[in-house]
């Protein structure tokens, strides 16, 4: 390790561009911060040794600057943009209407380009392995410029003294000379402290600060993010997060999955309100709603029974027995929870899908025959139903939603959304005849039945879709969130100033620095510096510029 | 009269005032006396604050007429936007005192919200899911941050006409000529729609939408009609031509025949402008905004982010996660809406890295800040009308 020891005296770990202490810019190291002799000084990270800056030899070195590098790091970024936006062009597989086959969709509503673009991956593109790879090296990224900078910034900001090496002072962006023996310094001193400066004092020479803790922001707020990061793998592990989904109907009582039996819900009633144009209450809404095709949604709510298992440990088999817990209602931005972290959350339903079917056997050629009922619970359909005069009806299949191919009944689901049944009817000394009967149909597979098997009555219920969500990841996430707002906060509504005042046998000189925000700070020092006998400086950027103007600016000056 | 009259007319009153206010910062630029140039600008800066006022005022009125905060359509969110545009330009105003973006600002401002009353008006009820006051939270401060950003456009949007070199045509000068080519689109989508609105013109077409017959009811003349469509309006004028088949939707021709109007109606203001002044509109600005100092305009540009930044990242992803948790049961769902918020956020986070680097102030973080603000409109406007997700107010 080549220390670099300071005219001044302080010793600096090796690559240092501005003396911790004094500011003095070292010759050997200008080069790191791109500094030229006849320019400002590079302010950044004030001159402090950055590992990246000073080592570059091994393959961990280059790893390291790679990482550490802004502009790795707005690459990486620039890239999930890009990367983020092609995951908009179309829909995510997650957003497909439900039932669709993602093979084929993407063909067909979208043509060719669908295709590349499923082929691609892109229909799962937030969860493939090289979005999640981007991420990783964000993160990678963050950390590391983070560790490169804030330890050497942190450590020169602490050693710096008051007194300042005259090249740093006259390379300083805002600097001024006064020549006035009469100075105010104790106008000065008050001025300042008005202005909540800290100030510090050696032989005579003083340094103005405030707001340093803002330089911390981009760090705290970085930590954050790594933070946030974090908390989103938690997600892989299994303990931590639940989701499931729960479909049910009026009436029923179900456990609550992933509550190991312990908890159950019934449900009691769903309700779907609309809007309604005629009521008083809505009269603010009604050219609104008569410009709607469809009826407008008000509320979606389930009113539900929450139920414990009291009879624990559970006995597989057995019967729980269930304590009511409370009553609740689920609705869309109203989640119903559970003392165990589970929340039930109002998702989908199905309006009334059919309960029962009561069925009439009756002639074939004549509707006003009966000769008995029966009434099919779709929830338990049985083998068998025995009408009064001793006729057996033989359930030999149930459709719950069926649809006719070619003449032939299929299976489309296992909800009653459109029940059918082949019926075995025998009555008491005759053959046995088949019939296939549900909504609206009727049919007599062989045309040669006496009776027919019709449709009377049929009863219909509401099914409420639920998810039932357990996130033991959220809270890590919001406090990831927190601490990055706080760290936004802390470094860009408060900037990190310092003003340097030297006396010198004929008066005065001061220079000025901010992280960022130059206007402000020159306010702030113009008007520390009335009434003291200092003349304001000048910000000396602006004044190249002035000098610059008319030459490339395209505007004649006149 | 009704509380929902009153509040429109509190929103046209605003527009108004503004428009006042714009005319009286464009005065500043002639008055070289310091004295009454600064008095010229307190008078801008008060009447805009009474503008703002006033529209404050429309939002709480139609706040209790609807019984819910206006934020929940394209209009109002439109309007709401624009006001906090007007608000951020007043916070930046009190901190640097630049009246020339005043001029900038405050017809941002009006655009956005004479575009706002393109779109359907009326106090709509709330579906189930938008019942949140997270949503009011999630919304207001999303807007309010937007509009602190885009405060940043207009900053460097004078830095760029200031600043650009004019003597000959270059990218530069021609990127810049599209930008306002751009925002003279927005103006002629606005007059050409006032214009076709106000003679209550309408064209129906009956045409296959996934697979059924629909009636489709064009707004403005039918320059490109409904692919396979049949004109029903006697005497109408169009179709030139069929949108093409790849456009999904019910409203797509309508909405695409709007776009080719919001075109020519831009080209036709931007070439009369051309022909006008006989050269490039920015060269014919550049000489009003020699007053501005580039530096301070450029730190007034990137102040706005630095304020904007955590303002959008509160409310736009914190605020929005809340909510999504709430309403739908996860915090994030790689919704399009979402995705384009995300999108933001890095881009503003990428713009503030960028300034770390020696070269990126000035210029190069003017077409930064034009480039954001792209985006973010495209977010409120494209994403929304074009790509729907859950969030489609449309
Ligand atoms: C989306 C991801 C990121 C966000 C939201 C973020 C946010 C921020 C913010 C708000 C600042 C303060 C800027 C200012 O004060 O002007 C900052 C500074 C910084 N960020 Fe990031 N950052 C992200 C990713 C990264 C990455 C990938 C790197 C890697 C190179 C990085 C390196 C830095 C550095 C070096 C600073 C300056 C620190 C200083 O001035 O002391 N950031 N970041």
């Amino acid at each position: 390790m080549s220390r670099i020891t300071c005219e001044c005296g302080h010793v600096n770990p090796e690559g240092t561009v501005l003396c911790e202490a004094c500011g003095k810019p070292f010759e050997e190291n200008q080069h790191l911060n791109d500094n030229k002799p006849e320019q400002l000084l590079n302010m950044r990270y004030d001159g402090s040794a950055r590992r990246s800056q000073t080592y570059q030899r091994t393959f961990v070195d280059k790893v390291w600057n790679f990482f550490s590098s802004v502009k790795i790091g707005v690459s990486i970024i620039i890239l999930l943009v890009v990367a983020s936006a092609v995951g908009t062009i179309f829909p995510q597989e997650m957003y497909l209407p439900p039932g669709s086959d993602p093979t084929t969709h993407y063909e067909e509503q979208y043509g060719m380009l669908g295709q590349i673009y499923y082929q691609l991956g892109f229909h799962n593109l937030y969860s493939s392995w090289w979005y999640l790879l981007i991420i990783a090296m964000l993160g990678v990224s963050i950390v590391i410029a983070s560790i490169d900078r804030f330890i050497p910034l942190y450590k020169t900001l602490r050693k710096q003294k008051p007194k300042r090496h005259v090249n740093f002072m006259k390379k300083q962006r805002i600097f001024g000379e006064t020549i006035n023996e009469n100075i105010d310094y104790s106008k000065l001193r008050k001025n300042l402290r008005s202005k909540r400066y800290k100030l510090f004092e050696e032989d005579g020479h003083l340094l103005a600060e405030k707001n340093r803790f803002s330089r911390w922001g981009p760090y705290v707020n970085h930590i954050g993010l790594i933070l946030v990061l974090l908390g989103s793998m938690l997600r892989f592990v299994p303990a931590m997060y639940m989701d499931e989904f729960l479909w049910i109907r009026e009436g029923e009582t179900k456990e609550i999955a992933g509550t190991e039996g312990k908890y159950y819900i019934e449900n009691e009633d769903f309700i779907l309100e609309t809007y309604d144009a005629n009521d008083e209450n809505n009269s603010q809404f009604q050219e609104s709603l008569q410009n709607q095709a469809n009826p407008v949604p008000e509320n979606y709510q389930t009113n539900a029974v929450i139920y414990k298992r009291t009879d624990l440990p559970i006995v597989p088999g057995k019967e729980p027995e269930l304590e009511k817990v409370k009553d609740a209602e689920a609705r869309v931005n109203h989640p119903i929870q559970l003392e165990n972290g589970i929340s039930l959350y109002q998702a989908s339903y199905q309006l009334n899908e059919f309960q029962s079917m009561t069925f009439k056997l009756h002639d074939k050629g004549n509707e006003d025959t009966n000769y008995g009922e029966f009434t099919v619970d779709l929830t338990e359909p049985k083998d068998e139903y025995t009408l009064d005069d001793g006729t057996v009806v033989r359930l030999d299949r149930y459709y719950p939603e069926f649809e006719l191919d070619d003449g032939v009944p299929t299976q489309v689901s296992k909800f009653p959304r459109n029940p059918a049944f082949i019926f075995e009817v025998q009555r008491p000394g005759e053959e046995p005849e088949v019939s296939f009967a549900g909504i609206g149909v009727n049919i007599d597979a062989t045309g040669e039945n006496d009776y027919k098997v019709g449709l009377v009555d049929f009863g219909v219920r509401d099914v409420t879709g639920l998810t039932v969500k357990r996130d033991y990841t959220l809270p890590f996430i919001a406090f990831g969130a927190a601490i990055f707002m706080i760290g936004v906060i802390q470094g860009m509504y408060w900037n990190h100033r310092r003003i340097w005042i030297q006396p010198k046998e004929t008066g005065v000189w001061v220079a000025g620095h901010t992280n960022k925000n130059w206007f402000a700070l020159k306010k702030d020092i113009d008007q520390t510096l009335e009434d003291t006998g200092i003349e304001p400086p000048v910000d000396q950027q602006e004044e190249k510029d002035k000098r610059e103007r008319g030459k490339d600016d395209g505007i004649s000056t006149d | 009269m009704e509380l929902a009259q009153i509040s429109s007319n509190l929103l046209y009153a605003s527009f108004f005032i503004y428009l006042v206010a714009t005319f009286i910062f464009g005065a500043t630029i002639k008055v070289s006396n310091e004295n009454r140039n600064k008095k010229i600008a307190n008078v801008g800066i008060g009447l805009t604050i009474v503008g703002f006022l006033t529209q404050v005022g429309y939002f709480f009125t139609r706040w209790f007429a609807a019984g819910h905060a206006p934020v929940s359509n394209l209009f109002e969110f439109m309007t709401f936007f624009g006001m906090m545009l007007v608000f951020g330009f007043i916070v930046l105003y009190f901190i640097y005192r630049i009246t020339l973006l005043g001029l900038f600002a405050l017809p941002v401002a009006l655009l956005i919200i004479a575009y706002a009353s393109m779109f359907p008006t009326e106090i709509s009820p709330l579906v189930p899911s938008l019942k949140s006051h997270w949503l009011y939270i999630h919304v207001t401060t999303a807007a309010l941050g937007q509009a602190i950003l885009a405060i940043s456009f207009a900053a460097g949007l004078i830095y760029l006409i200031r600043q650009v070199n004019q003597e000959k045509a270059t990218k530069r000068t021609r990127w810049l000529e599209f930008i306002i080519f751009s925002i003279l689109c927005v103006v002629g989508y606005i007059a050409v729609g006032t214009t076709f609105g106000a003679m209550n013109y309408e064209t129906t077409f009956e045409a296959p939408v996934n697979g059924s017959m629909t009636q489709i009811t064009y707004e403005m003349p039918a320059i490109a009609g409904p692919k396979d469509g049949e004109l029903l309006t006697d005497h109408a004028f169009g179709p030139l031509f069929e949108t093409p088949g790849w456009m999904q939707g019910v409203n797509a021709p309508v909405k695409f025949n709007t776009v080719i109007w919001s075109l020519l109606a831009g080209l036709v203001i931007y070439g009369l402008l051309r022909v006008l002044l006989r050269k490039r509109v920015a060269k014919s600005i550049q000489p009003f905004l020699r007053s501005a100092s580039p530096r301070l305009v450029d730190e007034v540009s990137y102040r706005a982010v630095a304020i904007g930044f955590p303002v959008f990242t509160l409310g736009a992803l914190i605020f929005a996660s809340i909510w999504a948790q709430e309403a739908w049961d996860r915090f994030w769902g790689w919704d399009p809406k979402e995705v384009w918020a995300l999108i933001t956020w890095f881009f503003y986070a990428a713009f503030l890295h960028l300034r770390l680097t020696r070269g990126w102030e000035g210029e190069r973080s003017a077409w930064l800040a034009v480039i954001g603000f792209a985006i973010i409109m495209f977010n409120l406007i494209a994403v929304n009308l074009i790509i729907s997700g859950l969030h489609s107010y449309a």
